[in-house]
């Protein structure tokens, strides 16, 4: 069941002052994702403090890096049901868990964060993993 | 908002992903939520049966790259039956 939306508004609002686009709806979801060109961070949010109080911080650190996604968008799990439910279907290889992020370019994903590398660890050493992550998969070849 | 945690009462392991190992040939890989009396509870489990013949490594290494896939939503293991804990990241490394 979903949780109160005055309680969660203040974890949307973290995510959207950062200038990910939340997506609340399976056709939202399509949109972003049925026919994704370039580079893409979607971040599945959530109301877990243990993971997510940490998760929301690293991201806003890593997009202060040199490369980055060109777009990231976010579905909130245990909120927006069947928007997470229909965003989760593009990276189905991967069992879902929140939060978490995918890394996805040109409709592929290339890199994938789960709940359990982000669990008790401080937003910078997340961030770090994020930035370098970037750099692998988004960075311009030489 | 950044940087709560809803849960400072809790146990030190409470919300992360442990190895737990049994006695058995049973490895669970989940969510730890807690510990009493009664043993281990936890979330989201997986399980490795070593009597299945396959790599227990080869299971790790997997549930890291593509996540748990669980087989049971909620599980208690009975403290009698715990080995050793350990964070799945760690297990891993």
């Amino acid at each position: 069941m979903p949780y109160n939306p005055a309680l969660v508004a203040p974890m949307r609002g973290e995510m959207t002052n950062m200038g990910a686009r939340e997506l609340t709806s399976v056709a939202e979801v399509d949109a972003a994702l049925g026919d994704q060109k370039g580079t893409m961070l979607v971040f599945i949010n959530s109301v877990c403090g243990c993971a997510a109080g940490n998760a929301r911080p690293a991201l806003r650190l890593a997009l202060q890096h040199g490369v980055k996604p060109q777009q990231v968008v976010t579905v909130f799990a245990g909120q927006d049901l069947d928007a997470t439910a229909r965003a989760r279907q593009y990276f189905a290889e991967y069992q879902p868990s929140s939060p978490s992020v995918a890394l996805l370019r040109d409709g592929e994903v290339v890199h994938f964060v789960h709940r359990h590398q982000i669990e008790g660890r401080p937003p910078q050493a997340i961030a770090a993993d994020l930035t370098a992550a970037f750099d692998r998969h988004f960075g311009v070849a030489v | 908002m950044s940087g709560r945690v809803f849960h400072q009462d809790r146990h030190e392991l409470h919300g992360i992903t442990v190895v737990l190992e049994t006695h058995s040939s049973k490895v669970y890989v989940g969510r730890f939520d807690s510990q009493d009396e009664r043993g281990v509870h936890m979330h989201d489990v997986g399980v490795y049966d070593a009597a299945a013949g396959t790599s227990k490594a080869d299971f790790l290494r997997r549930c890291d790259k593509f996540g748990i896939m669980p087989q049971h939503k909620d599980l208690l293991v009975p403290t009698a039956e715990v080995s050793a804990i350990e964070r799945l990241v760690d297990a891993v490394r």
